[in-house]
């Protein structure tokens, strides 16, 4: 049924004329597509300012994947040695990111934190505190001073081991001050673009009834999040989908650095669930089968507070060669008992609770089995600093019309090939915050909607219909599991041309048999199959974008890791990837501009 | 291990009813007992509904009536559990469908006890807060919304519109200790209702229940003791007069 005619705004019919589906529509100045911290630091600088702006959340907002985050948020405020510069902050992202993050980006983003992180306390957010009174401040993976030549310092402003839990409440809880309104449990399908390509609102479901609406705004943002769901093993929420990621590919819009995959070394062995670099940041440690504290020999300045891309590759490098622990020989030891009870149980409370929860091991008195798990997505929807999508037309940047990106589903680049620990729940807020702003300054100038017509309606509803329609083919979960286990397979921590492009050849297959696949729920009221299914629609967009990214970059960079190509390669491959639905492949320069300090100059990484 | 759900599918079911799965558990991915729902949903049955997200409990979808107790889904190893089990949607709330309940009253009464830092003062940098001072939000600030407790509570069944129910008030403790509000006394003011707080008996199903482990009737007894004590605070004159 892929003909859609329609009498007036609000009937839909099919071509036999039976009505298949109605629109609704609902206006708006903003949507915000996701609940998480990007969107809702976004949405409450807009309710605040008095526009009509909804969230759309598929969970209730206090069930998105901000929620799950542990170690802490970074600032430079100084609060244990007294002294701390943003800068060094830029230095050490920079670095962090192997020199593909963009470095107007992240000076933004360092330069503004400490102001995010005292807002957040103002806002209520019960952060740890000091001797002083003041936040308290952890130390976290791959942070130095003075430019990387001292190693040791506390930058990550924490609420115990619960700090993503006790932001996204706070902003929750602000949004309820400021009377946001939440479209809760409400999915969005797909972006609708006016004729000149301006994004004009998304088609959404409510859940609860399975109404189909057209949410009309005059700007759009994407806060979705990440998509770790499509590795088997991943200490990603079900939830993880990368729903805007798909929207953007499906609406011909490119995505950037797919292949940049956060590997993060401290996953619960075979649960994936995480934990907290924190416990590395408090004065744990990483042990082989003999016992060995190995990141001492790999990374003798940093160790086992390296970057997490190194990390993860030394528990591999470790596990491959035979010094893995246990009957399998297959995790490393994650050792936190020396630090005593007192400092276990008020500062690692949560990770103590999920690893006797997860793992039946007492941190208390016994170490804690770990494997490299997929976690962070440095990829997405590529933006400016003020959170505009950009499309690439001719080699050139161009500012999507209407529509914003911000946290882990933007690329905006403040990760580049890795991310920093505790530079996540920083992104949201500041590029959550930044996309509020601008758009405030867009709508105080009177920034109007544009009309749309009815094909674009219909094209967005498209994907809806083919899951109601299909009554015969594959199961979306068989889909989805093979699809699962093939980026885990082929996509990992090492990758070569061979695997990678056996599991190209396997994701276009997939991808050819979703056209067929099937649900066998076509109820209405909360169908989660249906959900699942829709999820699954960008599940495959965000893995097929990994593996054209990953074959296509010839070098070992960050979290790629090429056994093939095993160093990096600026000479070809400073450059950001960005892909396209239709398989092309483009390089986009990386910004090495920033505005109030000297560019960061290309060099190895210190270890 | 032999699965009864409790089934109802607003579309077209006239009444709830019972169904079982039988499944075998080698075949699980994972050691909980949403690893089971998740392999019902994606092998035996995909029309059954029930909410989930971190899998990890801390986002607190996945709260559910297991034999009789509720608890998330996500955090209780189904080797713990019986050979027969079976799972109905929290209690006291209106059903959606399958295990999924309407939560908008326990979400109202939540946003009644105004769930954010109400101050006046606005200082250079951050409030300043003494570890002491802050850890009397500890047991306070952690909970996650799930309705468990509040859906065992039994005089939240009998006044959901009334009472503030325990997750709200565990909300409302947590402000009213938190040393940077500067609106304790109209928070009090509020709650000081014969049914708002006071229709708390402390049965403490909610304690008994938490996922969490935290105590909301120890909170709300906070609560009363702050009450009492900003109390005896304004009729003090009195007293000396007497």
């Amino acid at each position: 049924m892929g003909l859609w005619l329609c009498t007036g705004r609000f009937g839909y019919y099919s071509g036999m004329g039976n009505i298949v589906s109605i629109l609704r529509e609902k206006q708006f100045d903003a949507i915000i597509v996701g609940g998480g911290g990007a969107g809702l630091r976004a949405s409450l600088e807009l309710s605040s300012s008095g526009y009509h702006v909804a969230v759309v959340s598929k969970v209730f907002p206090t069930r998105s994947h901000t929620v799950a985050a542990q170690g802490g948020i970074n600032a430079a405020l100084g609060n244990v040695e007294g002294e701390d510069d943003w800068r060094w902050h830029m230095y050490d992202t920079t670095l962090g990111s192997d020199f593909l993050g963009d470095q107007d980006a992240i000076e933004y983003m360092c330069k503004h934190a400490p102001d995010t992180v005292l807002e957040l306390e103002k806002m209520g957010m019960p952060f740890s505190r000091d001797e002083n009174g003041k936040i308290y401040q952890r130390a976290f993976g791959g942070q130095t001073r003075h430019y990387g030549k001292e190693f040791s310092v506390h930058r990550t402003c924490a609420a115990s081991d619960r700090t993503g839990h006790a932001m996204l409440h706070t902003l929750y809880q602000q949004n309820i001050r400021a009377k946001t309104q939440f479209l809760t449990e409400w999915y969005a399908i797909d972006l609708v673009k006016s004729e000149s390509g301006k994004v004009c609102g998304v088609i959404a479901i409510e859940m609860k009834t399975g109404d189909l609406y057209f949410l009309n705004a005059k700007v759009t943002v994407l806060a979705t999040g990440g998509a770790g769901k499509i590795f088997k093993s991943t200490t990603n929420a079900y939830t993880c989908t990368g729903d805007g990621l798909g929207m953007v590919y499906r609406a011909g819009l490119p995505l950037q650095d797919m292949e940049m995959w956060q590997f993060h070394p401290t996953g619960i062995a075979n649960v994936g669930v995480l934990i907290s670099e924190g416990a590395r940041g408090e004065g744990g440690y990483l042990t082989n089968s003999e016992g060995e504290r190995f990141m001492q020999r790999y990374a003798p300045q940093y160790k086992d507070l390296a970057c997490r891309d190194v990390v993860s590759r030394c528990s591999a490098i470790e596990i491959r060669e035979g010094r893995g622990c246990g009957p399998n020989k297959d995790y490393v030891l994650l050792n936190i008992s020396h630090l005593g009870e007192e400092i276990i149980l008020k500062r690692l409370p949560g990770i103590t609770d999920l690893a006797r929860t997860f793992a039946g091991v007492d941190p208390l008195k016994e170490p804690i089995p770990v494997v490299p798990t997929c976690h962070y997505m440095m990829g997405g929807i590529p933006t400016n600093p003020q959170a505009q999508v950009i499309d690439v037309q001719k080699g050139k940047d161009q500012v999507v019309p209407g529509l914003y990106a911000a946290g882990e589903c933007a690329s905006v680049s403040v990760h580049g090939a890795n991310r920093l620990g505790a530079n996540s729940l920083l992104d949201i807020v500041v590029f959550g915050r930044a996309a509020g702003k601008h758009i405030k300054g867009l709508l105080d100038n009177g920034y109007e909607q544009e009309t749309v017509d009815q094909g674009a309606l219909n094209r967005s509803m498209s994907r809806y219909q083919r899951w109601m329609d299909n009554k015969a083919g594959p199961s979306y979960s068989e889909l989805r599991l093979r699809l699962q286990n093939l980026m885990q397979k082929d996509f990992g921590v090492f990758r070569t041309k061979e695997a990678m492009q056996e599991g190209l050849d396997g994701l276009i297959a997939i991808r050819h048999e979703m056209q067929n696949a099937t649900i066998s729920d076509h109820s209405k009221a909360f169908n989660t199959a249906l959900i699942e299914a829709l999820e699954l629609d960008n599940m495959i967009e965000v893995a097929y974008a990994t593996a054209l990214g990953a074959l296509h970059r010839e070098e070992s960079r960050g979290a790629h890791s090429r056994i093939d190509f095993p160093n990096r390669d600026d000479k070809h491959w400073h450059a950001h990837l960005i892909t396209y639905t239709d398989g092309r492949v483009a390089k986009r320069a990386v910004n090495m501009k920033p505005h109030e300090m000297d560019p960061i100059k290309l060099k190895e990484r210190d270890k | 291990m032999q699965v009864t759900i409790y089934r109802y599918n607003p579309d077209f079911d006239q009444k709830p009813t019972y169904k079982m799965y039988d499944v075998d558990t080698s075949k699980v991915h994972g050691i909980m007992l949403l690893d089971v729902l998740e392999y019902i949903k994606a092998n035996l049955d995909d029309s059954l509904a029930f909410r989930r997200s971190c899998g990890g409990g801390v986002c607190g979808s996945d709260g559910i009536n297991i034999n009789g107790k509720n608890s998330l889904a996500c955090i209780t190893p189904f080797k713990e559990l019986p050979e027969k089990v079976t799972l109905r949607p929290l209690p006291g709330m209106p059903i959606i469908r399958d295990l999924i309940v309407n939560l908008d009253q326990f979400y109202t009464q939540y946003n009644s006890v105004k769930p954010y830092l109400q101050t006046h003062s606005n200082p250079e940098k951050e409030h300043i807060q003494s570890i002491e001072q802050r850890d009397k939000l500890d047991g306070l600030y952690e909970c996650i919304l799930c309705a468990c407790c509040s859906s065992s509570c039994p005089s939240f069944w009998w006044n959901p519109d009334k009472f503030v129910g325990p997750a709200g008030l565990l909300a409302a403790a947590r402000f009213i200790l938190d040393s940077r509000d500067e609106e304790k006394e109209s928070r009090l003011k509020d709650l000081d209702d014969l049914y708002r707080l006071y229709r708390c008996r402390s049965i403490m199903n909610c304690t008994t229940v938490c996922p969490k482990g935290l105590n909301p009737n120890a909170a709300i007894s906070k609560i009363r003791d702050e009450m009492i004590k900003s109390k005896t605070t304004c009729t003090e004159p009195h007293h000396e007069h007497d």
